[in-house]
């Protein structure tokens, strides 16, 4: 859509107001009336009212967490894309997270952690191992990485960790009480410090994919030529991973797994800016956190006075999408 | 061909090839599948003797005895029976008409869309003190019809000049996602406490299960698993790839059509009885072949064999290892089925 750079920078600049303005309305509207005024007021002129609070304690973290957590997850879906060469790769695709998900379950209900810092690295642990195990499986045997292995190797594991932490919350029924709606996916009820704990690992994330986004251009032409170029393939890859490994872990840490922003937002960015990473890295990450955000409103009101949790409204938004590029085909 | 005999019935209109080597083996595995179905009647609180069990069968036994294998163990082995026939047969023909070892009613989604079907049933029809409103038997209605519409619309979406296995695959993951989000809202939607008996079902087991299921359960199974075996000819050539069996003149399109409604119907039938026992269909025909070989004329009776004798298994380990607590089978055969997995991942990494 975007042909020059010029043209390019004003759009980021412009899906940057968009996202700040998205972000309000995250704060403004919801079950309980408040009016843009209020929501100025809260934070110049604070004078404890249910509005105030409501809005500095709920609506605030919420959306900030939306954003980060949208931003991470569709700069996570862009690297595994390039990295896999399957336009299919995400986090959840993946096993990401169900791993990242059964990591905490198991520090839920063995361990009984409850220590905010210590989920997060929990979580590492799990998107980690979910990662490499899925990449490993998917790129052994003679023809090396091929969507069809990697998808199916993804689903396995995705399946695999979706029974084991079934088969723990069947035997510990209070903590199914306490992570069913941590499991669905969502990005409400969680507190600032929840984010705190995880924003440094998140932002590191975001700085090493845009530092390495000339070198995954050269990546994306293919491991050959990649390397034929001067390249080193392996540290752009071990890089990549770890950014992958950061940013679904860490999303999966504040908001449980939310499906298909990783999948979709990479599609549309690259449709809009084209395929030079360094312009999609800090695309879709703005527009991830748009997509979440409207994600996040609408789920307010579709069954009000309850929420649906926003994984089920990604998932609800993104598997036609989904369905649309399994049709559209691609080379194996 | 001197290990096969040859048998033509009905002035030969029927004729049927019957491998000596495969028959044997099927012998003993419906052997095995009798000695564990006898051992898991005599196993549990109260212990009794396998010859014991057997003259209960025969119409004798004391009356404890009687009441309770006839009344507590034997609805709930022959349901776990079934299902792992259901399940295992189901496997087979996905794996044969998805041409990929991989495939299986869990990855597919059907198992999703009978989740969340029974997920909605009981959410939908509670009131506030955890009652059902409406009959329990309708539930495995509620998982069949599940797993059917899944089903249909996993075809439907895979139709582009016909349905190839890479899509059917591609989008059957898509859907088991969306599935998997619609049943955490519906057991959001619904009372804790049916969200705890929701979820325990999702895991999958036969507790609680009665004649009542049985009689249900068996001829449904039954009726399918025999119009499996009839399909189970065309089976094989499908499993050559499309060209080659386009060019042996088969059908394709309509026997894949075929194969997966009975394939959705033995799944549809399981599921709603004993809830996602996970990990069966997948393992069971691999065992299978690896016992029988790929013809799925020995294939089919033996993979439907050994995932009766697998989900009997499970559940007898689930209601005595940590009696007096129960472990739902389908906790089992996930733990025994993943590993087999991964491991089956490494094996076909050539394929």
């Amino acid at each position: 859509m975007f042909k020059t750079n010029q043209q390019r920078s004003i759009g980021l600049l412009f899906a940057f107001i968009l996202l700040i303005l998205l972000m309000c309305a995250s704060i403004v509207y919801g079950y309980t009336n408040t009016t843009w005024k209020m929501a100025a007021d809260a934070f110049t002129a604070f004078d404890g009212s249910n509005e105030h609070l409501i809005i500095t304690t709920v609506r605030l973290p919420r959306a900030l967490i939306a954003a980060a957590v949208g931003a991470s997850l569709a700069v996570a879906g862009v690297l595994l894309q390039t990295l896999t060469k399957n336009p299919l790769a995400a986090p959840e695709i993946f096993g990401i997270n169900a791993g990242a998900g059964f990591a905490v379950v198991i520090s839920v209900t063995v361990f009984s952690l409850s220590n905010l810092q210590l989920f997060t690295w929990v979580s590492f642990l799990g998107a980690a191992v979910a990662f490499v195990c899925v990449y490993a499986i998917g790129s052994i045997g003679r023809d090396g990485l091929t969507p069809m292995k990697l998808t199916l190797a993804g689903a396995a594991m995705s399946a695999m960790f979706a029974s084991m932490t079934q088969g723990f919350l069947v035997i510990n029924e209070t903590a199914l009480e306490q992570v069913l709606f941590w499991l669905a996916g969502s990005v409400a009820g969680r507190k600032l410090e929840t984010l705190a704990a995880v924003i440094p690992y998140m932002f590191v994330g975001w700085l090493i994919a845009l530092a390495i986004s000339n070198k995954l251009n050269i990546l994306s032409m293919g491991e050959d030529v990649a390397k034929g170029l001067g390249l080193k393939t392996g540290v752009t890859k071990a890089l990549s991973g770890v950014v992958i490994v950061l940013l679904s872990g860490g999303a999966v840490a504040v908001a449980g797994p939310i499906a298909f922003i990783g999948i979709v937002i990479p599609h549309i960015t690259r449709a809009i800016v084209g395929i030079d990473h360094r312009w999609v890295i800090p695309y879709s990450a703005l527009l991830g956190g748009m997509l979440l955000l409207l994600a996040d409103i609408a789920s307010r009101y579709i069954i009000m006075p309850q929420e649906v949790p926003v994984g089920v409204m990604t998932a609800v938004i993104g598997t036609p999408f989904f369905i649309y590029i399994a049709r559209k085909g691609f080379n194996k | 061909m001197k290990n096969y005999h040859i048998y033509r019935l009905f002035n030969d209109k029927v004729s049927i090839l019957i491998n000596k080597k495969a028959l044997f083996t099927i012998l003993i595995l419906l052997g095995i599948a009798a000695v564990t179905f006898v051992f898991s009647t005599g196993t549990g609180e109260i212990r009794i003797s396998p010859l014991q069990v057997l003259s209960v069968f025969f119409g004798g036994g004391t009356d404890t005895d009687r009441l309770v294998i006839q009344t507590f163990r034997l609805p709930r082995i022959i349901v776990s029976l079934m299902v792992g026939i259901g399940l295992a047969a189901a496997g087979a023909i996905l794996q044969g008409i998805i041409r990929n070892p991989l495939a299986s009613p869990d990855i597919l989604g059907i198992t999703g869309g009978a989740s969340v079907a029974v997920v909605g049933f009981l959410a939908f029809f509670s009131d506030e003190s955890n009652a059902l409103t409406v009959s329990i038997h309708w539930m495995p209605v509620a998982a069949f019809a599940g797993a059917t519409i899944v089903a249909f619309l996993v075809y439907f979406l895979a139709w582009k000049n016909g349905v190839s296995p890479i899509r059917l695959v591609l989008i059957g993951i898509g859907i088991y996602s969306l599935m998997k989000a619609l049943t955490t809202l519906m057991m959001l939607l619904g009372p804790i406490y049916q969200a705890s008996q929701a979820n325990i079902w999702i895991t999958g087991t036969v507790y609680g299960s009665n004649w009542g299921h049985v009689a249900i359960l068996v001829p449904w199974i039954l009726i399918f698993c025999i119009a499996a075996i009839i399909l189970s000819r065309n089976m094989n050539i499908l499993e050559l790839g499309d060209d080659i069996a386009i060019g042996a003149g088969s059908r394709v399109q309509r026997y894949r059509f075929l194969l997966l409604m009975v394939s959705t119907a033995l799944i549809g039938g399981s599921v709603a009885f004993a809830g996602g026992i996970g990990f069966v269909g997948l393992m069971a025909p691999h065992m299978a072949r690896r016992i029988v070989g790929s013809s799925y004329g020995a294939l089919l009776p033996a993979s439907a064999l050994i995932g009766g004798i697998l989900v009997m298994a499970a559940d007898l380990i689930g209601r005595t290892l940590f009696a007096p607590l129960e472990i739902p089978a389908g906790v089992f055969t996930a733990s025994i089925g993943a590993p087999y997995f991964i491991y089956l991942l490494f094996k076909t990494r050539n394929a």
